[in-house]
């Protein structure tokens, strides 16, 4: 028997609602993961250079943990493991809330964080010494000298491998339907064991997921070119 | 009391000594300029003034207060230091105004109107004020050494240190960065400068030290010094600069 294709099956009507619900749930969960990461990672890295030995171990350690680790390992030590060694009151707490997706978004942050950090690290390196001795010798503190000195020249250098992490976020986030979260992918098979129609509904979440990196790169294009080319170094 | 006073102040990086034993003070509105030959420990001796190196033997004393003293906060203290590179060291990302209001308002708090407004005298009076705006890649080296210049002034520092802040300048550029530091000389700031410039020196200098492998070798006013330097190794390296 041949194979029918069906693709208004899968674009219109009740599926049709069930890709876009997994959209919005894979938006965002790369959204906030991104976000989060991106503030994680920038703490790690600094961390790591303050001169305090038991900072600078916990960076090491939260970066070579979470980078060497598989990240559906991870995903599921939130979401089975963090159970036993949370406070009752947290769980309590998480438990309320959408579980999956807290688990979902804290693996994903943290696995994120620890590329992010490496990267932030990498571009801090690239700034000459000399920025932190003449910030620091106006009387910036260290963090200080950081945040308006040193950091926002690293981050200019770092963009293109910023990019590549936030589009392994968005795909990455496709693991998380294994604890039961309904992202694109996890509606996705839903549509598939529905309808046997498997063919057209990932061919359609591929293009989304494809839509989203080009959208996601394209605007931090967008923006590395209008807005930081402005600045003429 | 002097301004600053170094007493028998030693370093070393390693095995290294690059301070050996220095003692000097420095007056309130004195200019002193530190010449001497590469590596004779120029800059590791003004840098250890504003802590930016750590040295391991000595004191050093800045209005008789122990700038590695107990409640001494390191951050407070630099704020009254000024500091100019060889290199300009300006923030390339941010604008000529945002390189000056930086300290003045993360450090000190003061409001940005007046943050901007203090910088804008400033420009006035290095004679930039129309690069306000500008990048610092968009100016002239000796446009950004005054940047560099406004920039340490901006925090009203008491003593301001110069490490060869004309020595990476095309020859035509040295001038209006020296008639810049002549102006601050008169006007009466404590200044250390290290630099090989004779004219600035045997205007504005009370008084030249010559640094030699880690000692002051020698230490006079600048006419006797440039006219008869006593010491050898002095007579040698005058010959060389001249
Ligand atoms: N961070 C460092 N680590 C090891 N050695 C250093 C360091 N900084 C400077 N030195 C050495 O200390 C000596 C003095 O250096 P310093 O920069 O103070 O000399 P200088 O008189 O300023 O020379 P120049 O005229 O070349 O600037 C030199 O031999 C230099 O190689
Ligand atoms: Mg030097």
């Amino acid at each position: 028997m041949a194979y029918t294709f069906d693709w208004k099956l899968v674009l219109g009507g009740e599926y049709g609602g069930w890709i876009v619900q997994g959209l919005a749930t894979t938006l965002k969960i790369s959204a906030l993961a991104i976000f989060c990461s991106l503030a994680l990672g920038t703490l790690i890295a600094v961390l790591r250079l303050t001169r305090m030995r038991p900072l600078v171990w916990f960076s090491v350690a939260f970066t070579e943990f979470f980078r060497n680790t598989p990240l559906l390992v991870q995903i599921f030590f939130w979401y089975f493991g963090s159970y036993s060694v949370l406070p009752e009151v947290v769980n309590k707490w998480l438990y309320r809330q959408d579980f999956e997706f807290a688990a979902g978004v804290i693996a994903l942050t943290v696995y994120t964080a620890a590329f992010i950090a490496e990267d932030i690290r990498s571009g801090i390196f690239a700034i000459p010494k000399t920025q932190i001795e003449a910030s620091r010798a106006t009387g910036l503190s260290f963090l200080q000298s950081m945040r308006f000195v040193i950091l926002p020249q690293a981050f200019r250098i770092i963009i293109p491998p910023l990019i590549s992490q936030f589009l392994n976020v968005v795909k990455n986030s496709s693991l998380v339907m294994t604890i039961g979260v309904m992202d694109l992918t996890y509606m996705t098979r839903q549509i598939e064991s529905y309808t046997f129609h498997g063919f057209e509904a990932f061919t359609v979440a591929t293009l989304i997921y494809l839509a989203i990196s080009l959208v996601v790169s394209f605007t931090v294009n967008i923006y590395n070119k209008r807005v930081l080319k402005l600045i003429p170094y | 009391m002097g301004m600053i006073e170094i007493i028998s102040l030693s370093k070393w990086f390693g095995d290294f000594q690059v301070l050996k034993d220095i003692t000097d003070t420095v007056e309130r509105g004195e200019v002193l300029v530190i010449c001497g030959p590469s590596g004779s420990g120029k800059s590791t001796l003004i840098r250890c003034i504003n802590r930016l190196e750590e040295y391991q033997q000595g004191k050093i004393l800045i209005e008789g207060l122990d700038i590695h003293g107990r409640d001494v906060d390191v951050n407070e203290l630099r704020t009254h230091i000024g500091i100019v590179f060889q290199q300009f060291n300006l923030y390339p990302h941010l604008t000529v105004l945002k390189n000056i209001t930086l300290a003045p308002v993360k450090v000190k708090g003061v409001p940005k109107a007046g943050a901007e407004r203090l910088a804008l005298e400033l420009l006035e009076r290095v004679g930039i004020h129309d690069q306000a705006r500008k990048y610092p890649a968009e100016l002239s080296g000796g446009q950004q050494q005054r940047v560099a210049i406004a920039r340490a002034l901006a925090m009203k520092p008491k003593v301001m240190l110069f490490d060869e802040p004309t020595s990476a300048l095309d020859p035509e550029m040295i001038n209006e960065v020296l008639n810049v530091m002549k102006d601050l000389a008169r006007d009466g700031m404590t200044m250390l400068c290290v630099t090989h410039e004779m004219g600035f020196a045997r205007e504005v200098a009370d008084r030249v030290i010559f640094m030699d492998g880690g000692i002051i070798l020698e230490e006079a006013p600048p006419e006797e010094f440039f006219s008869k330097p006593k010491h050898e190794r002095a007579q040698a390296f005058l010959r060389e600069i001249l």
